[in-house]
């Protein structure tokens, strides 16, 4: 489904992000890696920092959602197979590879690692490479 | 106790932040990935908005000796280049690519459209397990 460019909300959005994992560092001396954060979770107790911030994570999002959106249409149609396989990948290789979009993608990058810009630009290349053949070349979705 | 509250605080105003840039919704994802189709620029965005806040404020505060509230700075301690890193992102890329969810905005849409977030994070959980007992595995036999 085609979405439309919302560069604004697109920045100011990021920037909040970019925001959060910086508070994070500066009063935590703690990354903002969800990725991390997440697996570290699960074997943690609920009391520990990485719950408190997955809960702030939902919080945000329950916020947000008291304000009345326009476009509130969600997708129905993803087959669950494909959407586990892509759980799977994305739990495995977030593990493997230290890290993911937030971990690597912003705040790896910030903090000049070599790791991490080489990681943002492999996930993003593999990224394109599946997207492009599961909408062009076999049709999937 | 102080600290709690600052992640927890940090967490909210991300997740507000995931929301407001729309990456909470795959198909946005997926838009941008989708280079040959319909291409929506968002996420680039997104990066760059982040990056320009989180650039400088990283380089400030990694001058501290300590953080505000903490005794230390918790960073990741490998350097270099190896196998791990590489395939982890080719496949982290590949589910990416795939469904439109990464690991933050997975979590929050759990409170938008659990039908697909709820069976994607378990998923999640049990392949950053898998990887886990691999690795232990590796472990074992190279020792």
């Amino acid at each position: 489904m085609a979405t439309t460019f919302t560069p604004l909300s697109a920045l100011i959005g990021g920037m909040l992000i970019g925001l959060a994992a910086s508070l994070l560092l500066l009063l935590n001396g703690r990354i903002a890696g969800i990725s991390s954060i997440f697996h570290n979770s699960l074997r943690l107790h609920v009391q520990s920092w990485q719950w408190l911030f997955l809960t702030g994570l939902l919080l945000g999002t329950a916020f947000f959602r008291l304000v009345p959106v326009v476009d509130e249409s969600v997708r129905h149609s993803f087959p669950l197979p494909l959407l586990i396989l892509a759980g799977l990948l994305v739990g495995f290789g977030t593990r493997l590879g230290s890290g993911c979009t937030s971990g690597h993608g912003i705040c790896g990058i910030s903090r000049l690692s070599l790791r991490s810009i080489v990681a943002t630009l492999t996930f993003m290349l593999s990224g394109f490479l599946v997207t492009w053949c599961v909408r062009h070349v076999f049709n999937l979705i | 106790m102080k600290t709690g509250i600052t992640a927890l605080f940090s967490g909210i105003v991300f997740g507000f932040g995931l929301n407001l840039s729309q990456m909470v919704n795959p198909e946005k994802v997926l838009a941008f990935l989708d280079i040959t189709g319909n291409w929506d620029p968002s996420l680039a965005l997104v990066m760059a908005g982040a990056l320009a806040v989180a650039l400088p404020l990283y380089s400030i505060t990694l001058k501290r000796t300590a953080p505000l509230l903490a005794d230390k700075f918790e960073l990741p301690v490998k350097q270099q280049l190896d196998k791990s890193l590489l395939l982890g992102a080719t496949l982290f890329g590949c589910g990416w690519g795939l469904a439109g969810y990464c690991p933050g905005p997975a979590l929050a849409a759990m409170l938008i459209n659990w039908q697909e977030a709820i069976p994607f994070v378990i998923a999640m959980a049990v392949g950053g397990k898998l990887c886990d007992i691999l690795l232990a595995v590796i472990n074992v036999n190279n020792n």
